[in-house]
């Protein structure tokens, strides 16, 4: 404990020294985070810093060990830092999915060699990935994939379409699922990293109903990938046709992380946020408090399922309850926001509204129980193996 | 503090769930005491045994007989005593009344304590005077007579409120009703005179009392706490019984869950279970989301009062909100999905409908405490 305590001061006084005050307000859109990349630009000298200083302390992704550039701090100590950086508002110094979803997935099934080169990489926001998983004919049913990879000896030559690839036009690489086996459903499926400068990946920009279009298709057109990228680095996760293995695994994080956007770390109240614009109606005023009591539930549920993911008493499947409840509850937070907005937040450029900052949120958020597995899909998971409901 | 129960908690847990099941269950104490119309509506025995167990005075500190514990341990024996709807005034008697003579003076403690850990007492507490719990409002009046107070005025839903041998009553001293001043506790025995008690029969087979005082004369060391400093002692029995039933409430909502669960695993229609059909499936994992939310939530409650936290309160009224609305999701899902055989006295789902609707009432409802969260919450 006292160690934790001089820990708790040591980082207090490191964050105090290190993160600027831009860096202490709250997000206000897309802009203001940063993904890093080999095309990456910061948006002020003040993200410039506290990205480098994060770096450079290991405090882009604290509980990786330190040879893979992490801080190799302990659960109780990343809790300690998360803690004492949701106290002074700090942003994250670097969003990823290198850090949410692969990562994870390589500390867990990577050789030695892909995490020496791929998770440094990552903790030091120097490539950017983007997952592709999904097909226009694979949503859900994932795993009726058709992005089919020929064996060429040395390497796979790549065909097929992805599609919803998020930042696939800003991204470095790309983790993803292509079919080796056709013979084979589940063993058929390879886990690959490449490129998305290799000849013959294109990209299209899909345009969102929030204005946005982050997400793209991707093609594949005659992609060479190589089998490997030197020493005990093959380009492949985990065994060839064993990828689904993989991609579940990385699935389950995904679901963590898109759960924590429910509000797990807010501990602001909505209503309290809202009554800020003037007067609540008062059935508006009794549905934001119902909405903050599920909120505040939902991060004591939080809270509950870090700790027991810790000493391993969650139930495998768990995160796919989070996963669902925490976007529902996301979803609820910006239509009670969009009301209390009236009609401000319906404003779709100006400038008092940051470019409908409200409005796009709105509707980004309509994702949330689509992307990473919809709720029905997590319903029905939730059914299966938690509740172990008959039928399959 | 980790959300999960330390060792010795899930071994607590392990007891009193087996105790419950066995000594507590429906057919053994609800069914049993409501077939024979009881005018208690839970057993003597069974508090005894409670007694034995330790039970009775968890939460009595050491240094008084009990066994010191906190609202976390309260909160598993309530957890398992909504699981099996065992009839019991553990909440009023251990977790509330209790609570409030911690404040007392020791003669009092003295007095009242060891029945209740032995199991030989019960206590009450009187706090309502209409049919809604408001709290901030206390009109009955306690006023200077010789060297003790004299009483008058009603209260409403006082939990097994004739079965007690002492009740907790919440009075004015001074000021006007809604005063958050001038608020005084009284621990009045069950033989004061001008103490009128009219008990009913509640909807889930409990008892309670519609009390009236009228000139009730009490000795100046009935007095719990200050004279008319009641208030912050009435606020923390508040704060225990909140998350108290919040706990009991978990309980509910999970047994009805449970016995859901298992019916849609064994009825077959269509020629398959009907726990095949997704529809229901989706429902029930739906209901299981929100009841590990609610027990989490509740569980978070209980450690922030033990450990005096700032937003104690705040969380306390949290629980109990999100648990009124789970359990009512629980028992209503519970019904529908059982078909009509959900709707016969013989099987158990209705006593859990029952019981939830007493339970989300006593110490304020859902609506009563979402107006809290957003008081307390600065709109
Ligand atoms: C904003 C956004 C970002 C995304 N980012 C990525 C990305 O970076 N990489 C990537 O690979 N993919 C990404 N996706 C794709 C996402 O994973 C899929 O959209 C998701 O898996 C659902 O597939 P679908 O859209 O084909 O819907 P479908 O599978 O066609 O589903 C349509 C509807 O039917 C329901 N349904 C389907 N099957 C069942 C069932 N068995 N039982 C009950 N209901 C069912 C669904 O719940 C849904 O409501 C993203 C999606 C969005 C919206
Ligand atoms: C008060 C009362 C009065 C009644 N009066 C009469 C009467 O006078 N005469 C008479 O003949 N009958 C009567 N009934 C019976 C009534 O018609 C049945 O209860 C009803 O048809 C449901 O059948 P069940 O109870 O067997 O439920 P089940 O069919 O066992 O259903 C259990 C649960 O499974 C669900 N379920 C079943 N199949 C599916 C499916 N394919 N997809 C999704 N969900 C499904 C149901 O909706 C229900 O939630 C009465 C019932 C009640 C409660």
């Amino acid at each position: 404990m006292a160690d934790l305590d001089a820990f708790r001061a040591e980082t207090r006084a490191w964050l105090e020294e290190n993160c600027p005050p831009e860096m202490r307000e709250p997000v206000q859109g897309e802009g203001d985070v940063y993904w890093g990349g080999r095309n990456a630009t910061f948006k002020s000298d003040a993200q410039k810093a506290w990205f480098e200083a994060c770096r450079d302390k290991g405090y882009t992704v604290p509980s990786w060990p330190k040879e893979y550039g992490g801080a190799g701090l302990s659960p109780a100590e990343a809790k300690v830092l998360r803690e004492e950086m949701a106290a002074i508002n700090a942003r994250p110094p670097l969003s990823s999915f290198g850090i949410w979803m692969l990562g994870p997935a390589l500390l867990h099934f990577g050789t030695e060699g892909q995490k020496k080169r791929f998770l440094t990489e990552i903790a030091r926001g120097e490539i950017r990935w983007c997952q592709g998983y999904s097909e226009p004919g694979s949503g859900s049913d994932l795993v009726s994939l058709q992005t089919f990879g020929e064996d060429k000896g040395d390497h796979w030559t790549v065909n097929g379409q992805k599609v919803w690839t998020s930042y696939a036009d800003k991204a470095d690489w790309i983790f993803c699922l292509v079919r080796t086996d056709k013979a084979n459903k589940y063993q058929g499926i390879t886990f690959m990293l490449f490129d998305m400068a290799t000849a013959g990946v294109s990209t299209k920009p899909i345009l969102l109903i929030s204005g946005n279009s982050p997400f793209c298709e991707t093609f594949f057109d005659d992609v060479d990938v190589p089998k490997s990228y030197g020493e005990d680095i093959p380009a492949q996760v985990g065994e060839v046709n064993r990828g689904w293995d993989v991609a579940k695994y990385l699935l389950g994080h995904e679901r963590e992380m898109i759960s924590a956007t429910g509000g797990g770390d807010r501990a602001t109240s909505l209503g309290a946020v809202a009554a800020r614009n003037g007067t609540l109606d008062p059935v508006l005023r009794s549905e934001l408090a119902l909405f903050d009591i599920d909120a505040l539930s939902f991060t004591a549920m939080s809270e509950k399922f870090l700790d027991e993911i810790k000493v391993g008493k969650a139930h495998p499947a768990q995160p796919n309850m989070m996963k669902y409840a925490g976007t529902e509850l996301n979803k609820t937070r910006h239509e009670l926001l969009m009301a209390a907005g009236g009609s401000t937040a319906l404003e779709w450029d100006s400038e008092e509204t940051r470019g409908g900052a409200r409005a796009r949120d709105w509707l980004r958020t309509k994702a949330n129980s689509i992307e990473g597995g919809t709720s029905e899909v997590m319903l029905g998971v939730i059914a299966k193996r938690i509740l172990e409901l008959p039928g399959a | 503090m980790a959300l999960y129960h330390t060792d010795d908690q899930a071994m607590l847990a392990e007891t009193a769930g087996q105790f419950m099941a066995e000594e507590g269950a429906i057919a053994k104490q609800l069914r049993h005491w409501r077939d024979r119309q009881c005018k208690d509506g839970f057993g003597h025995d069974l508090w005894k045994q409670m007694a034995e167990m330790g039970f009775t005075g968890l939460l009595v500190p050491e240094a008084d007989g009990g066994l010191g514990m906190g609202n976390v341990e309260a909160g598993i024996v309530l957890e398992e005593i909504g699981r099996n709807l065992t009839p019991s005034p553990f909440l009023t008697s251990s977790v509330m009344a209790a609570g409030a003579l911690a404040h007392a003076s020791a003669e009092a403690k003295g007095r009242w304590l060891p029945g209740l850990i032995a199991g030989d007492s019960v206590f009450a507490v009187a706090i309502d005077e209409g049919p809604k719990h408001r709290p901030e409002t206390i009109a009955t009046k306690a006023e200077k007579s010789g060297n003790g107070f004299r009483l008058t005025g009603k209260k409403d839903f006082v939990v097994y409120g004739a079965s007690a041998d002492m009740i907790v009553v919440a009075a004015r001293t001074s000021g006007s009703d809604s005063d958050e001043d001038g608020v005084t506790l009284f621990a009045v025995p069950k033989d004061a005179a001008g103490l009128g008690h009219n008990s009913v029969r509640l909807v889930d087979s409990s008892m309670a009392s519609h009390l009236t005082l009228e000139g009730v004369e009490l000795d100046g060391d009935a007095v719990i706490g200050e004279v008319d400093g009641g208030r912050s002692v009435l606020d923390k029995v508040l704060d225990a019984g909140r998350v108290g039933a919040a706990a009991e409430g978990v309980g509910v909502a999970r047994g009805a869950m449970d016995r859901t669960v298992d019916y849609l695993k064994q009825r077959k229609q269509f020629g398959r279970m009907i726990g095949e059909f997704q529809a229901l499936q989706h429902r029930a994992a739906h209901l299981y989301s929100e009841v590990e939310i609610a027990r989490a939530v509740t569980i978070k409650a209980q450690q922030l009062l033990d450990g005096g936290a700032e937003n104690a309160s705040l969380m306390a009224s949290v629980a109990k909100a999100k648990v009124g609305k789970t359990a009512q999701l629980a028992v209503q899902e519970g019904v529908q999905m059982h078909g009509g055989i959900g709707m016969t006295d013989e099987y158990d789902i209705g006593l859990y409908m029952k019981r939830d609707r007493a339970l989300s009432e006593f110490m304020g409802d859902v609506y009563y405490h979402a107006d809290r969260v957003a008081r307390l919450s600065g709109y």
